[in-house]
């Protein structure tokens, strides 16, 4: 099955991903294609994406033994992967950086981006700026609201943000303004997809640009505790921490992945964006996965109080894992999300996103069910920092 | 032969062009498409291109998007599109194509939706979406209704050459860089992509994207087969809404006046 996924050149991932999108992209799609065909295993390329994730972002991260926690929970031992001691504060920046060295390569000399809760805006702005290349980001005018501060940290690097106003005025309608403005300036523009998302081949480069995420953790789970987890758990929206996390995983059958989507005010209500729990099979921004739509096939808004979960798909080979069964899916409200946050905040002194306090509120119920020998690898996919406005709002604390 | 095949026959032997403009089904309601639909084939409609509205239309700007969610306002969906042709069909056999989103189509069901299509009389569908290599289930289950394909001003000449062996009905030429929308001008580069497009295929070639005004719809059929115009006509539908409920006469008579206009190039 690796093999199959690795070598992917249709893109699908079973009868999931593909290439669903107007014939003006297909040209772009197949010279990022061949772009990425060419480097992807071009030693050269490898090293200077090393050197940079090492010099520049920081890695390798630590895998972090959360030992208050766990007593705390009195079960399995939990360990953090910390995303959020990256360069920037989340994974991000890991895809974002491979992006713009294949882009470079490429000789654009303009990358846009779509954005949700500014993490991926912001980790596009910094390796543009680090570059020298043009930016502008696009982000949903309710997440610029929501997220002032990180849009404010794109200004500071030097990238322009478009406030969309269209539909929901979140991330799905972000991908469709970034998508339409690729299509409008193909010549000389690079669209630096942040999730593992989109037609093929994104879904595989985001999934191959995050992978040493799971690479990574593997090795100092080994070293740690001589042996593999029993547990991944990450958060998905779009899929792409999880994704890094799982992948390295996939082939060794006794490690259980699962991953946390956003249940909102709950999966019962029609505020959530629990693609996996509710959706059904369609097609949306150029590619076939679980989608959140209405009878008529209309994409339906969705909600979650972390902006980077609020999303109406999820990466199609999430959709794969789900449908084979080699992954599980499971979702937490937001009022579960808040509660992880501050547990993570008063056992550890971390600070975590909203995005990634999803994943520890399933490790909250998990744990404890779990024996003291197990072990749980959670993917700290960021910092909370960009979300304290959000928390103090919720908490009713003025700032 | 099929009905588009048979429109564009008749035009070529008296040396005209298609004018075929497009409209979103259920803007402003269903029943004003079908008089629209009526109204723009007494004013020079040669085939009417139909809009099935989605909650995210990639390809389109700003115009037709508002377009979209004036209809999706009232929920129309396929099953309203096929009865508004079904009925259509009982007063005019004007060719009819259906352009929409492929969400909406696998939703509804590939096989069905071509099922639907033959019996209500759809002669095309334009999935702007579905792309060739996404697209061979679809014309598998398809003997009747032509999938019409797009071809980009960026389409490499091996996808064009490919693309113009597949052909049905006719070529839809996108004639911007971009989005659907009113331009200035067509650009230079559309007259060689569609004289390379008929060097490869006897399909007619009908270019949409940009095309807003008379001079463009001249210009267009000095190398093309037709033209297909869509902000233009759903702007000035859209400055007419005012008009409604009370002179409904008078709102369809500006969108025909607009089609005359755009068509007055072609006579």
């Amino acid at each position: 099955m690796s093999a199959e996924l690795k070598d992917n050149v249709k893109g699908l991932f079973g009868e999931f991903g593909g290439k669903y999108v107007p014939e003006l992209i297909i040209p772009a799609l197949e010279e990022l294609e061949e772009a990425y065909d060419k480097y992807k295993d071009d030693p050269e390329f490898q090293e200077e994406f090393n050197y940079y994730l090492k010099q520049y972002v920081g890695r390798a991260n630590p895998l972090y033994y959360a030992e208050r926690l766990t007593k705390k929970l009195g079960g399995a031992k939990i360990y953090l992967k910390r995303e959020d001691l990256n360069h920037m504060g989340a994974h991000k920046i890991n895809n974002a950086l491979g992006q713009v060295l294949l882009a470079k390569r490429m000789g654009k000399k303009r990358v846009i981006a779509e954005t949700g809760a500014g993490q991926h805006g912001v980790a596009t702005a910094t390796v543009a700026a680090m570059f020298g290349m043009e930016c502008e980001i696009f982000m949903g005018a309710e997440d610029v609201k929501r997220q002032a501060l990180n849009v404010f940290r794109m200004k500071l690097l030097g990238a322009k943000v478009t406030s969309v106003t269209d539909g929901t005025q979140t991330l799905s309608d972000a991908v469709d303004a970034a998508l339409r403005n690729w299509v409008e300036r193909i010549d000389d523009t690079f669209y630096l997809l942040g999730s593992a998302v989109g037609p093929h081949p994104y879904p595989t480069i985001v999934r191959d640009f995050q992978s040493m995420i799971g690479e990574e953790a593997k090795e100092q789970i080994l070293e740690q505790e001589g042996r593999l987890p029993d547990y991944l758990v990450a958060c998905v929206g779009g899929g792409s921490n999880a994704i890094g996390l799982f992948y390295p995983f996939v082939e060794d059958k006794d490690v259980k992945m699962i991953g946390v989507e956003a249940a909102g005010l709950g999966v019962d209500t029609d505020k959530h964006a629990a693609t996996m729990a509710k959706g059904r099979k369609g097609v949306i921004h150029g590619f076939k996965t679980y989608v959140l739509q209405d009878d008529n096939g209309q994409i339906m808004p969705v909600h979650s109080i972390s902006a980077g979960l609020d999303y109406p798909g999820v990466g199609p080979e999430h959709s794969y894992l789900k449908d084979i069964g080699r992954a599980e899916y499971v979702s937490v409200t937001d009022d579960e999300a808040v509660n992880a946050f501050q547990v993570l905040c008063e056992s550890e002194g971390i600070i975590p996103a909203l995005e990634s306090s999803h994943a520890i509120a399933h490790v909250l119920k998990l744990a404890p069910e779990l024996d003291q020998d197990q072990v749980i690898i959670m993917n700290l996919s960021g910092r909370g920092d960009k979300d304290v406005y959000t928390l103090a709002d919720r908490l009713g604390v003025e700032l | 032969m099929s009905r588009i095949a048979t429109t564009f026959a008749r035009l070529q032997d008296q040396g005209q062009q298609a004018f075929i403009p497009f409209l979103m089904t259920g803007d402003p309601t269903l029943e004003l498409t079908k008089e629209l639909v009526l109204e723009a084939e007494r004013n020079g409609a040669d085939i009417i291109e139909l809009g099935i509205p989605f909650s995210n239309p990639l390809a389109d700007g700003p115009t037709i998007q508002r377009a979209g969610k004036r209809s999706l306002a009232h929920r129309t969906n396929l099953k309203d599109i096929f009865k508004l042709v079904k009925e259509i069909r009982t007063e005019s056999q004007i060719p009819i194509v259906l352009m929409g989103y492929f969400n909406s189509i696998f939703n509804y069901g590939l096989e069905r939706l071509i099922n639907s299509c033959e019996e209500v009389g759809v002669d095309g569908l334009i999935i702007p979406d579905l792309p060739m290599g996404e697209d061979e289930e679809l014309r598998a289950l398809s003997n009747e209704v032509d999938i019409i394909s797009l071809v980009a001003l960026n389409s490499s000449p091996k996808r064009i050459k490919e693309l113009a062996e597949n052909s049905q009905g006719f070529i839809y030429a996108v004639a911007t860089l971009g989005t659907t929308g009113e331009r200035g001008e067509v650009s230079k580069e559309v007259k060689a992509k569609v004289e390379e497009i008929k060097s490869l295929t006897s399909t007619p070639v009908a270019v949409g994207f940009g095309i807003s005004k008379p001079e463009h719809v001249k210009e267009v059929a000095s190398f093309a087969d037709g033209a297909i115009v869509g902000s233009a006509i759903i702007k000035r539908l859209e400055d007419n809404l005012e008009l409604l409920p009370e002179s409904e006469a008078e709102f369809i008579n500006s969108v025909g006046e607009i089609v005359s206009t755009l068509t007055s190039p072609l006579n």
